[in-house]
Formats: structure tokens, C-alpha cells, sequence
């Protein structure tokens, strides 16, 4: 076990980063003042603002503040996971944390999009979806990724023209391929045209 | 393998173990030069499928000349018997010795690391359109037919006749959409290939018989694709008549077979009588017939039109949801050849990535198991949509195949002992994160279970479109919304939510093929039950939002905060005193039933 999955499972130490996006997020959330309450939540170590995260000055201030304060969790306060999350779990993983110790809340997709006429309701929610990724990085562990290896060999089912170019795509490859066809022949639908649009070449 | 089925699957990405039926052909496939010898001499005649019934074959028969693999086969339900002393000609003239009855079905077993599936489609059969006569009037035919009849290797080597009278018709109609589009009879979809089908088989007909009058009864024609708007305009050239509007019916003149069709002007108004000489009936296309065999094997899922169902409608078109498995051609959906081939293409380099990985590593987001916990009830077993768990025999915990875990997390919800731990989305962590949403004003507040793929991704689809809708809700993500347990809502309302809102991908359309029936039945069980205690079942709110979705997203969240705001104080507290006693009486009960075993021990 490495030093930093071995600190995960010492009390947690969370870093906190909270993202501007532009104007994306601040525009209608106020970051700065959410940042300041972060700082108020159990187990926080540190709290970082960013005008972009994402951007390579935002990852790096991430990286630095996990060995400076010695973090087990971060959380990326940004934008949705289903966008960002590789990238942050890339950028924990150059430091050497376990990417599963990484979490996200929503600020921009679920936040300060939708709300826009309303700050101070964002701002609200904002705090409240920090708390809840907290809440939850607290009791994130360190996860392994099973590796499994790859039989190389494909099965086509359907011998169509679909399926015949697939298979001859994989066998051109380097792969064994099988290709499966139910009826007595291979072909399917095409081999019972005659002429096809919009060359009207021959079917067979 | 020609003539195979695959008969079963196991195993998962990148460890495939295949076992493929080979149908017995009766014929030795390798010897068979394809002589024919044994058709001449062959009693049975039977409708030759290949030429759609227009000619005979025998018993012992080639499906058409250029087959792969050249080879014959005899069909056994036609063949008079495998008694030689019942016929047994063709095993006479066979000089090579290679007809053998008693040939078996084989059953081979192969190992893979990617299976794609390309099983294609089948064709509407319009005989339930009556009004169309298809099965009363021989000179109504198919489109299927009609490239049968126009072919140089069919029935009639080419020569274009009508089946009544083997005369050439001179005025063809052509109905569009027959079994497509349509709510009442047939698919509502459209098949895509049938309009540029039809505009071929006229030009074809123009290049053959230039006197040929062609008329086609449409909706609209869908020449959307390269170089199809060209074409149909060449057509138009050549004279082919399209006239919108579809006829109702189709009538036949008994004495000369010539049909005639009435339809609705739609330019002038009034109606139309035209009179014709043959009928091609545009057919559309349909999901393959025995899909339902390879979806079973493979747990893939069909969209609501009946195809295969790809793992992201934009993104990922050419991956099932089962990790390993790829689509494309017409299993997918309707297209043509030029799509088909693009498919394939795609499809074989995605499973070439896969193969050329070596090893892949799969998400930490997997389903572990306590035995010590385990009352081995094995109703994990039952809820797992990918046989991910392999029972040890009833009272024995069971084992979870890691790698074949898709992560939806249903038996995590299932399990009554909680013994089941579904990686990076345990129990611990989704508690945690309710009581933080809801440590403050709860009353305000709706507590709401996402799913990753659908409801989630749709509330994101409505920020980036920048729908407007209120703050109440605060969203917990989970890869699925079975794994919401029913004790994650009970907590919500315990905690003082004024709401609770468990959304999920579209009811047919589960990211983990069907797992989201048991989110159906947990909410039924938490709706009945609130009722029982006299809590406002209206609290807790079920939604099906798809990636897509942004506006019904956007709508649900304004709907659910006119509900919320029916929620007073006063009705969240008394929901929490109702819920602190039954959990005393649970802990009550609890605490009797360990007194009654120590009493027996003792
Ligand atoms: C009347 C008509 C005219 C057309 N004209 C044109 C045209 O002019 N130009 C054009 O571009 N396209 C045309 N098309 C469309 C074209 O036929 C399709 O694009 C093409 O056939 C798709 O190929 P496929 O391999 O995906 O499916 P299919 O051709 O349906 O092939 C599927 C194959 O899989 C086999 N199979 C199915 N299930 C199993 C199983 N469980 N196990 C093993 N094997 C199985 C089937 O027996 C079949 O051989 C036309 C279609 C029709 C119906
Ligand atoms: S998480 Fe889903 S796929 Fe995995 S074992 Fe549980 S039920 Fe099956």
C-alpha cells in the first residue's frame, strides 16, 4: 500500500475547491462567501477558490494543496461529474491519491445555470450540495480497479453485410474471428436484391 | 459457421465462453462440388423462399447459386425420409459419396473477448392490411417480391411480368409506408429504406421498359441521405409520377385482375380513382423476428421501436449496454447498406480496441459481499439484471462475479441483512450525504435520487440549455435508481424532507437492461406503507427522465415545488413522531426476540 492510500484510511483531511467557471458559476453564486463557509465544515483542511479548475493553474493548485496539507479527499466543486470527473481524477492520481477519493458537487449544471434570477437561493443550494460532497468524501475509501485480460478472438453473430464486414474488418486486424449465420447461406437481406440505391450497383 | 446458432453465453468482457449449434445439412459441406445431381433426381417440391415463392425448389436444394458455402442441404421436414428404403435418390447419385442421413447437429464451444451482434432485420408482412388484398390479389406484391421479379437471377430471369397472367404491367402504383408509420397497424416508425427503395425499383423499371407508367402514392418522400435527392429529382425526370396521399383500398377487377385505388387529393381536393396494372406495396422493416433469443443471451435491451438498444444514443451507438458487446446494422435500426457497412466498421474497431488492450480494467464501482452477514436468502440473485451473482446452493452466501457486475447496485438495495457493499456507493456514503442535505430547513427542501445515465445527465442537459426552474431539490447521484433502498427514503422523511423525489431513467429503457422494476416496486412498497402510517403518499414523487429530457427535467422540478409547498411544518413533524415510533416498536421487537434466544439458550 502507498503512503497516500495508507493516509486514507487516517482521519480525513478534505480539500475543498470551489470553482468560479468565469462567470459561469460566480455570476450567480457567491463563491467567495461560499468558500469562507466552507472552511467551517468538520474535516476540512483547506479551501481553494479557482477561476477555472479545470484549466492546468486550477489542477495544479489541487495538486499543491494535497501535499502541502496533506489531504486524503478532495472535493471539486465545478461543474457535473458526468464532465469533469476523469479530469480530476487524473489530476489527484499525479500526486498519488487514489482516484476514488475524489468527489464532486454540481455547481454549475445543477446550480447556477437553472437559477440564475435567483443568487441568494444559489448561493443556498450551492453550501448545501458542498456539505453533501463532503458529507460524502468523508466516507469515500480507496477503490481498486479489477484487471481482467482480453481473449483475442471475436464472435460475429449474423452473417449479413453487416456482419461480413465486420468480421473481415476484424480478421484484416490480426483476430480470429467467428461468424455465426443462421440460414444455410451468408448474406441476408442484400442477397435477395438486385440492383441497390443509389449507385444501383449489383447486391451480390 | 453458416447454418449455427449461438445456443448459450456466459462468462464477460474480454472472457467470453460461446457454445454454437450447427445445424446438421445432411450434406457433407466441405465434398459437396455443388454438381446437382441430387436435385434431378429429387421427388419434393416445395416454394423457394430465396425467389419469396415465385419458383420451386426440392428437398436437397442450394439456396441460390452464388451461396457461401457453396454448398447443398436437405431440408428434413420436406425430405420423404431418412429411410433409404423411403427414397434416398439423391444419396444414389451422389458420386461423391457426401449425403449422409445420419449426420448430427454439432455443438461447439468458443472462447471470445468481443461479440458483435449483427443479426439484422426482417420484413413487414402487410397480409393484415386486408384492404390491400395482399393475400386475395396476385398481382399486388411486395417490395421484396419485386426485386425478385426484376432480377436476372430470379424466378423469371428478369423478365418483368405480373404473377396473373405472366403479362408485362405497364401501369405500376407503388403505396409508401405499408406497415410503417402507423399507430394502428404495423411500426410508428419510419424504416428508412423504403422510399429510396421505391424511387430505384422505378428508375429501374424506366431503364428497362421506358413505357412503363409509374406512379407513387406517398406521405412524404425521406430522400435525406448523399446524393438521394439527386437521384429522386432523376426520377422525376423520367417521369415517375408521385402523388401524396395513401390509398385506403385496393379493389380488383375480377374479369382483367387490374386493380384500382381510390385516394383523397390532397393538392385539389376531392378524390382520385386510378387504375393499375400491378401494386407494389412499399413494405417496411421490422425488428428481427427472434431478437428476443440474442437479447436473453447477451442481457441487451431493445428500444420501444424493438431494436437493439445501443448504450448511448449519441455517443456510444455501436455499444450495447453489456460491456463487450457492439451493435450495428439493422439489429440497431432500420438503415442501409452504406449505413450498415459504416457500422460495421465502427463496430469492429471499437471490439478492436478491446482486443488489442490485453487487459482492461474494470470500474471500481462493483458489488462486494460480507458472508458473515449473509443469510444466503440469495434474493440478490434474483434482482441482478447481468447473473452477476452464482449462487452457492440456498442458505450459502453467493459469490459475485466482479467482472460481469455492471454496478447498478440493485442488490445492494435488495439485500435484507445488508451484507451486500456496492462499491463507491455504499450505504454509509448516500446516508451521509442525506443527512447533510437535510441538516438544515428540511421543510423547504427536496431530497432527490438521480441516476447517472438518465436523470442525472437530464439535469444537466437542462442547465446547458439554461432552462430556469426553483432551488428546492438537491440531487444524490447514484449509477441507478435501484439502488435507491427504501431505508434511504424512510431516513429522508425521518430526517424532515418535505419531499422525496426517486428518478430514473424511462421504465423500458434501464441503463442496466431492466434493474429499474425493482425502483417500481420499492416506491409501490414505500407509497403503501406511507399510507398505512397516514403519511401523504403525494411526498414522494417516482419520475422517468431521459439524458434528452432537460424540459421534462425542468417541469418536474417546477411541479414538485407546488407539492412541496403544500408541506407544512406541522405535517413534517408529525411525520418524524410517527417514524421515531415505529422505529422504537422495531427496536422493541427486536429487543424481545433476542431476550426469547437467550431465554432459550439459557
Ligand atoms: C426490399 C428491400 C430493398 C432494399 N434495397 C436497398 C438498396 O437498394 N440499397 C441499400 O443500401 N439498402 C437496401 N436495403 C437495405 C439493406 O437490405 C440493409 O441495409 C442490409 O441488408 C442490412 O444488413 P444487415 O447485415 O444489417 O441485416 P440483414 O441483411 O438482415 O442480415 C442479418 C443476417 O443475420 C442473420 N441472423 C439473424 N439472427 C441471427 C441469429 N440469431 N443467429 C445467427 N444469424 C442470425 C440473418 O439470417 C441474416 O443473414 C433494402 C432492404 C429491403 C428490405
Ligand atoms: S450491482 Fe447490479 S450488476 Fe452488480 S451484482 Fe448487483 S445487481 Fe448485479
Amino acid at each position: 500500500m502507498d503512503d497516500v492510500t495508507k493516509m486514507a484510511l487516517d482521519a480525513p483531511r478534505i480539500g475543498v475547491f470551489v470553482c468560479d467557471c468565469g462567470l459561469n458559476i460566480a455570476g450567480t453564486v457567491d463563491t467567495a462567501a461560499v468558500t469562507e463557509w466552507a472552511r467551517s465544515l468538520p474535516d476540512v483542511a483547506c479551501v481553494v477558490r479557482n477561476k477555472y479548475t479545470c484549466a492546468d493553474p486550477g489542477q495544479n493548485e489541487i495538486r499543491k494543496a494535497v501535499v502541502e496539507y496533506k489531504l486524503n479527499r478532495v472535493v471539486v466543486a465545478s461543474c457535473s461529474p458526468r464532465m469533469h470527473e476523469p479530469t480530476f481524477r487524473g489530476c489527484v492520481m499525479d500526486v498519488g491519491m487514489n482516484p476514488y477519493l475524489m468527489e464532486m458537487a454540481n455547481l454549475r449544471e445543477h446550480c447556477s445555470w437553472v437559477h440564475a434570477g435567483e443568487k441568494d437561493k444559489a448561493t443556498e443550494k450551492a453550501k448545501d450540495l458542498i456539505r453533501s460532497a463532503v458529507a460524502r468524501a468523508r466516507h469515500l475509501t480507496p477503490q481498486e480497479e479489477l484487471k481482467v485480460k482480453v481473449t483475442k478472438a471475436a464472435l460475429v453473430i449474423g452473417g449479413g453485410v453487416t456482419g461480413i464486414q465486420a468480421a473481415l474488418d476484424l480478421a484484416d486486424s490480426g483476430h480470429q474471428v467467428y461468424l455465426v449465420e443462421k440460414e444455410a447461406t451468408i448474406g441476408g437481406i442484400m442477397a435477395g436484391l438486385d440492383k441497390t440505391y443509389p449507385t444501383m450497383d449489383c447486391s451480390i | 459457421m453458416a447454418y449455427s446458432e449461438v445456443v448459450n453465453v456466459s462468462g464477460f468482457v474480454g472472457n467470453f465462453k460461446v457454445t454454437v449449434k450447427k445445424k446438421t445439412r445432411y450434406v457433407n459441406e466441405k465434398e459437396c462440388t455443388a454438381c446437382g445431381e441430387c436435385v434431378k433426381v429429387c421427388p419434393i417440391t416445395k416454394p423457394d423462399a430465396y425467389q419469396t415463392g415465385f419458383s420451386t425448389r426440392k428437398a436437397i436444394y442450394i439456396p441460390f447459386p452464388q451461396a457461401v458455402p457453396a454448398s447443398y442441404l436437405i431440408n428434413m421436414d420436406d425430405c420423404l425420409g431418412i429411410n433409404p428404403i423411403a427414397c434416398g435418390k439423391c444419396a444414389d447419385v451422389c458420386e461423391k459419396k457426401c449425403i449422409d442421413f445420419d449426420q448430427q447437429d454439432k455443438f461447439i464451444d468458443i472462447e471470445v473477448g468481443a461479440i458483435i451482434v449483427a443479426t439484422g432485420m426482417d420484413v413487414y408482412d402487410p397480409s393484415e392490411i386486408d384492404e390491400y388484398g395482399y393475400t386475395r390479389f396476385p398481382n399486388v406484391i411486395t417490395s421484396m417480391e419485386f426485386e425478385r421479379l426484376i432480377c436476372a437471377g430470379g424466378p423469371t430471369e428478369g423478365h418483368f411480368i405480373r404473377p396473373s397472367d405472366r403479362q408485362r404491367p405497364k401501369r405500376i402504383g407503388f403505396i409508401q409506408c405499408v406497415g410503417s408509420r402507423s399507430a394502428k397497424r404495423g411500426n410508428p416508425y419510419c424504416s428508412n429504406i423504403c422510399c429510396m427503395n421505391t424511387v430505384k425499383d422505378c428508375l429501374l423499371l424506366k431503364d428497362h421498359y421506358p413505357d412503363t407508367d409509374c406512379t407513387v402514392f406517398y406521405m412524404d418522400i425521406r430522400a435525406f441521405g448523399k446524393s438521394f435527392e439527386d437521384f429522386y429529382m432523376r426520377s422525376k425526370e423520367e417521369g415517375v409520377k408521385y402523388l401524396r396521399g395513401l390509398p385506403g383500398e385496393i379493389e380488383e377487377d375480377p374479369a382483367t385482375r387490374n386493380l384500382r385505388v381510390v385516394v383523397e387529393n390532397t393538392n385539389g381536393g376531392g378524390v382520385d380513382f386510378h387504375e393499375f396494372d400491378m401494386i407494389v406495396l412499399s413494405t417496411g422493416v421490422i425488428p428481427q423476428k427472434d431478437s428476443a433469443v440474442i437479447r436473453k443471451l447477451l442481457t441487451l435491451s431493445k428500444t420501444s421501436d424493438g431494436f437493439l438498444m445501443e448504450a448511448h444514443p449519441r455517443l456510444k451507438p455501436v455499444d450495447a449496454p453489456t460491456r463487450g458487446v457492439f451493435l450495428a446494422g439493422c439489429a440497431e435500426s432500420p438503415k442501409d447498406i452504406k449505413d450498415s457497412v459504416a457500422q460495421a466498421g465502427a463496430a469492429a474497431s471499437h471490439a478492436n480496441i478491446l482486443l488489442n488492450a490485453g487487459h482492461i480494467s474494470i470500474e471500481a464501482v462493483t458489488s462486494v459481499i460480507d458472508d458473515s452477514m449473509c443469510n444466503g436468502c440469495e434474493l440478490c440473485i434474483d434482482v441482478c439484471p447481468y447473473h452477476a451473482i452464482q449462487s452457492n446452493g440456498k442458505k450459502s452466501p453467493p459469490t459475485i462475479i466482479t467482472a460481469a457486475c455492471a454496478g447498478c447496485g440493485n442488490c445492494g438495495a435488495a439485500c435484507p441483512t445488508g451484507s451486500i457493499t456496492m462499491r463507491h456507493f455504499t450505504d454509509m456514503q448516500i446516508e451521509a450525504q442525506i443527512d447533510a442535505i437535510l441538516e438544515e430547513d428540511g421543510d423547504q427542501k427536496v431530497l432527490g435520487f438521480a441516476c447517472n445515465w438518465c436523470s442525472y445527465a437530464g439535469g444537466d442537459f437542462a442547465g446547458i440549455s439554461r432552462l430556469q426552474y426553483p432551488t428546492d431539490a438537491r440531487l444524490i447521484r447514484t449509477m441507478c435508481s435501484a439502488r435507491v433502498d427504501e431505508e434511504f427514503i424512510w431516513r429522508g422523511f425521518h430526517k424532515g424532507a418535505a419531499m422525496v423525489l426517486v428518478s430514473g431513467c424511462h421504465y423500458a429503457d434501464c441503463h442496466y437492461i431492466s434493474a429499474n422494476r425493482q425502483t417500481v416496486q420499492r416506491v409501490n412498497r414505500v407509497w403503501d406503507k406511507m399510507e398505512r402510517l397516514g403519511i401523504r403518499p403525494e411526498r414522494l414523487q417516482l419520475e422517468w427522465i431521459s439524458a434528452a429530457e432537460g424540459q421534462k427535467f425542468a417541469k418536474v422540478m417546477r411541479d414538485i415545488e407546488q407539492m412541496r409547498k403544500r408541506v407544512t411544518k406541522e405535517e413534517i413533524d408529525e411525520t418524524v413522531r410517527i417514524l421515531n415510533e415505529e422505529r422504537d416498536k422495531a427496536a422493541a421487537k427486536k429487543a424481545a426476540k433476542t431476550d426469547k434466544k437467550e431465554q432459550a439458550a439459557a
